[in-house]
Parts: C-alpha cells; structure tokens; sequence
C-alpha cells in the first residue's frame, strides 16, 4: 500500500533548518565526486547513486528554490513527491551518518549532518522505512525499540543478577554514575551488561540503573522524529537529574553515544547537568589511573572502531588505552581509527530489514580488513556493530569471531589479589 | 567605441562591480544567518576555534594517505589548473599592469613564454577535467548545468587569452577584446557560480574543523 507523500512538508522541514553551517555547506560542494571514494556503499557496489553528494541533491534543491539568494531567478524547480520517493534509499537504507565523507572532501562539507536533518523533512513527508518508523515509535511507547519496557528491565536485571552473582543496583535514590543500557545487549547480548556492572563494581563505582531512564539508544533521532529523539533524551536526564547523577554512562553503542553526548543538550535547549562518557571512555579512565587491572590476553585481536565513538565521537583513543593494558597481540587494520570503515549498520540501518543485503557487502570489507591482520577475532565496543556483524557474518558464513570489548575486560579483570574470576 | 575599448571599459568595470558587491553580499547573507547554539560541552583539551579551524583548513588541503590512489587525477588536475589560473592571473606582465591600473600595486611578471607554456598546461587540465565529469559514472551523474557553467567561463578567458597573445582568428585588438568580455563574464557570474567556493572553502572548512575539534576528533 503506497502511503501518500506530502513534498511540501519536506520542504517546509528543510527550510526550517537553514542555520549558517548547513546552508554553507550546500552552497560549497563542487559535486567533484571524490566523496563516493569514502563511502562505504559505494565502495561495495560501485553504484554512483551511493554518491554522498548526490544523497543531498533534494534538500539542495529545495533550499536553492525558496532561501538562497538568487531563488528569485526562478531556476530551480520543486522537489516532487517522486523525487523523494526516490530519494529514500539514498537518506536512510545506505548512509549510516558515520561521516568518513567529510575525511576526504576538499571543501571539508559534513555530509552526515546534512543527512540528520534530511531524516527529518523526509518523515514529516510520511517517508522512512517502516520498520526504522515503528523502532522509533517503539521506543516512545514501551520505552525502547526492541520492547524492554521497564517490567523487562528490571526482570532481566534481577535474573542477571542470580544468574552471574553480580550486583546490579535498580531505582538506588542517590547514585554518582547513571548507567543506561541499549535494548540490543539486553535482548542480544545480555553479558554486555553484567560485563558493565561487574567493572563497576570492581572499581568501586556508586552507580546505579533507572527504570526511568535507561534506554540510550535514540531511533526518534535516527528515524528523523525529533519529538521521539526529545522524549528519549528528556527521560534519561530526568533520571539522572533524580538521581543527582554527576556522570551517565552510555554502553557500547555508537549512536547512543553520539546522540546524548553530542546533541543531547542541543535536542533539550539547554546544557546537560551531568558529564556523559561513552563506556570506553569510562573505563579507559579508570584503566589509565590504575583503578582497573587486567590479567593478560595473549589472543591475536583487531579493533572495529565504531563511527560515533571515534571519527565523529572523537574517542578513538580510550579504546586503544583500554587494549594497551592487557591486550598482549592487539593488530590495528588498515584504515582504522578516524578513518574507518563503517560497519553498515550505523544510523538505523541495522533496522531496515530491506537494506539487510547491502550491509551485508559492506561487512565483506571488515572481513577483508580483519584477516589482513592475520586474526578472526575482531573486537567492537558497539553492540549496533556488533549485531551487524553478526547478521552477515552469518550471512557471508565468516568464521570469525565477534567480541565485545567490555566482555573481554570484564573477563580479564583482577579482583584485589585473585585472578578476576570474581565481581566484588 | 570599439570592442577593446567597451571591454576595457563598461564591461569590465561593471563586471569588477558586481563581482565585489555580489561576493560580499552572499557571504554577508551566509554568515548573518542564524546560528544554532550548541549547548555540548566541548571535550577536554579540544583545540581553540581558531587554531582548530586554521589545522582543518590545511589538512583538507590533501587528503589522508588512505585515499591516495583514488583521488590521484582529480588531485593532480585540481592543483595544476588552480596554480595554473594563478600563475597566469597573477604573473602575466600585462595582467599586473592591469592589477596596478587598479590597486595601485604591482609586480615583475613572468616571461610571455613561461605564462604560454603555464596556459597551455591549464587548459589541459580544464579540458582533462571536462572529459573526466562527462565520462565518470560518478561525476555523470552528479553533474549539473551549474557545473559545466563554472567550466566555460573560466576555459574561456583561458583559451581567448592564448588566442589573443598567438594572434590567432581575429586582430589582436578584436581578441584581447573578446578576451577581457570573457574575463567580464567570468567576474560577473562569478558570486553567483560554483565559483564561489574560493571564498565558502574558507567557511565549510572552518566551520567542520571546528565542530569535529571540540569533539576531541581530526576530521
């Protein structure tokens, strides 16, 4: 069923947001194409479509007919609703916002902010994969995408608790640090979380999870609705403002990350009363003053720097700290740290059920950049990524091996004089 | 009035007019737009917006090695026909002496043979750069007529300017005519042209530099 596309709410969107950045970086590109060689989609299928330049064609036009200074030429037509339709794919199935892009234009333009606002005009025309539709809505609803009300939470939260003999305060009063979770690790990859509170714990942490607030991905973000984006952020500032939290921990997810420690106060109006740290930040912290120690990992490992963590997070070195401590045969791929490959699955693309098979190319590039190094144990602290990568090492039949980076330091870690077999 | 000296005259000092108020007036209007406040906290130790904006702008003056092999022809072309436009822009006897009519200001010039051999080269890349946007499935598709604009009315003065000193199709007076129209045309659509990015590249460059800075980042 074809629902009907209304062009003129997009445009309406698009020429809400000509602030001084965006409108400059529309005016500049000089479409010398050279962004389609940092582009992972590109990359894999060598489509021109994929062409980050070209992905902004609808919202340049839209802006050089109504705002820019010469639309009183008449030159430029509307974009229609066929334009849009089209242009779909192009905002949401295959741009993940990871902005390797802006690495190699010469005009330095940040495509993938482009792309964010974009989201926006193109779901208030009624536009936007479904199922990215329905995470969003998800969240807004039950409380998070993948339906961890906060019922769930807290009985998953208790069952990891028996099950591994962790401690993992729920609803304390007072905490220091505010931990959130993503509903991939709580659905998927439960151990992440029992990994986080176990380092809590051995570091000492006042901490504490909210049934409150404690979902930290934002699909109101990445779907383009910024009412939704505006209720996630609001409810985990709420909880740690209740709590008197000085510090919200963000677990291993890269949008997550980006979104609450980026544009969090920008989507609220206002500064955020707490320091927000990306739990490889967190942890790198605690590895660098010595709080956490680490028994050695001798096995050959490579990193998968998630986007929002490093290129567009700017902590891609806190990683590199963490793996320095114990990590004995850690191999660096070629590229890596700001420059990347993403994953394919960042932006919500992981959502899109339609888009599965050009993710799926796109990890046959983490598999080529993986055995370069001379291991299948490829590392992430992103569970988005790793669920990605999940999906098509299964679909590419990999061998290799997908790990957590905080599940890898949970199990190395030294408790006092024992051997980190422990979580007190 | 002949053809030297409208060009010489109207045409290129109207053209000088609207080139000056038109660059001015799109930057003014770019940068009195409203400004989004980021109400972030900048991570600890993130540059200053000056020397991360001035870092910025250099390193996208080349791309990380990673893209080495990618990038190599537009690269390549890109900086001979923008040192190219320069030499002759700025090193031709006569061009300064048409600076100096101007500004007050002037310089020794390069040898007419030097700049020959330097337009010569240009124009190769131009035309390379032609070839390459009409041909590569990439710039194919991306390319709009705004594009080929810019193309034309900076090859034109290029190849009138080489036609002029070699004496060829018309007296050398009608050519160096023709040659200063096509420079008039050049400035007058110049603010409103792909053109334009002379200028915007020192405000997209600044400004990405920036906002990746204060989050701890190189891009």
């Amino acid at each position: 069923m074809n629902k009907p596309i209304d062009a003129a709410a997009a445009s309406k969107v698009i020429l809400s947001q000509t602030e001084q950045h965006l409108v400059g970086y529309m005016e500049a590109c000089l479409h010398c194409g050279m962004c389609a060689e940092a582009c992972h989609f590109y990359e894999v299928t060598g489509d021109p479509k994929y062409t980050p330049a070209y992905k902004l064609f609808p919202m340049a036009r839209a802006y050089k007919r109504e705002r820019s200074p010469l639309s009183w030429f008449g030159l430029t037509r509307k974009v229609t609703e066929e334009e849009l339709k089209e242009w779909e794919e192009l905002i949401f199935d295959s741009c993940t916002m990871c902005g390797r892009c802006t690495t190699i234009c010469p005009m330095g333009i940040d495509i993938a902010s482009i792309v964010g606002q974009a989201r926006k005009a193109f779901a208030a025309a009624g536009l936007g994969p479904e199922d990215l539709q329905a995470a969003a809505e998800n969240s807004r609803d039950h409380g998070s995408p993948l339906g961890l009300s906060p019922e769930k939470l807290m009985d998953r939260v208790e069952w990891l608790e028996d099950d591994f003999e962790t401690e993992m305060p729920m609803d304390k009063a007072k905490a220091d640090i505010l931990l959130t979770v993503s509903s991939i690790e709580a659905m998927k990859y439960p151990d992440s979380i029992v990994a986080m509170a176990k380092i809590m714990n051995t570091a000492g942490a006042d901490w504490t999870f909210s049934s409150k607030g404690y979902e930290s991905t934002n699909f109101g973000y990445l779907a383009g609705r910024p009412d939704i984006a505006k209720l996630m952020v609001t409810r985990i500032v709420e909880a740690a403002e209740a709590v008197g939290a000085k510090t919200v921990v963000i677990p291993e997810c890269g949008h997550a990350y980006g979104v609450m420690r980026w544009s969090g106060a920008n989507i609220l109006g206002r500064p955020l009363p707490f320091e927000v740290l990306h739990i490889t930040e967190y942890i790198a912290k605690l590895v660098r003053d010595g709080t956490l120690k680490m028994k050695p990992f001798t096995d050959a490992i490579t990193y998968h720097d998630p986007c929002q963590v490093s290129r567009r997070g700017g902590a891609t070195q806190d990683a590199r700290d963490i793996l320095a401590g114990f990590a004995t045969d850690f191999r660096e791929m070629d590229p890596t740290g700001e420059l990347n490959w993403c994953c394919g699955g960042g932006g919500g693309v992981q959502a899109m059920a339609r888009a599965a098979d050009l993710r799926h190319k796109v990890f046959q590039l983490k598999i080529d950049q993986t055995e370069a190094t001379g291991t299948k144990k490829l590392v992430s602290a992103c569970a988005n990524c790793r669920m990605t990568m999940d999906e098509s090492k299964d679909a590419l039949h990999w061998d290799g091996e997908l790990i957590s980076l905080i599940e890898l330091v949970a199990d190395a870690l030294v408790v006092g004089d024992e051997d980190g077999d422990g979580d007190e | 009035m002949t053809l030297l000296e409208f060009a010489r005259g109207p045409a290129i000092n109207a053209a000088l007019v609207i080139f000056v108020f038109g660059v001015i007036w799109r930057l003014f209007w770019l940068l009195f737009l409203p400004r989004a406040a980021d109400h972030s906290v900048a991570k600890l130790g993130a540059g200053a917006a000056v020397s991360s904006a001035a870092g910025g702008f250099v390193r996208h003056m080349w791309p990380p090695r990673e893209y080495a092999a990618r990038t190599r022809f537009s690269l390549i072309v890109g900086y001979v026909l923008h040192f190219g436009l320069a030499i002759i822009v700025f090193g031709f006897a006569q061009h300064i002496l048409f600076i100096r009519d101007i500004f007050g200001i002037g310089w020794p010039g390069l040898p007419t043979g030097v700049i020959t051999v330097v337009s010569v080269i240009t124009l190769a890349a131009l035309i390379a750069a032609l070839v390459r946007r009409m041909t590569n499935p990439v710039l194919k598709m991306i390319s709009t007529f705004a594009d080929y604009w810019a193309w034309f009315v900076v090859t034109l003065p290029v190849v009138t300017g080489l036609m002029a000193v070699s004496h060829l199709l018309l007296r050398y007076e009608d050519m160096l005519g023709v040659h200063i129209l096509s420079v008039a045309l050049m400035l007058a659509t110049f603010p409103f042209s792909k053109l334009m990015h002379a200028f915007l590249v020192f405000v997209t460059r600044s400004q990405t530099s920036f906002f990746y800075s204060r989050r701890g980042s190189h891009v």
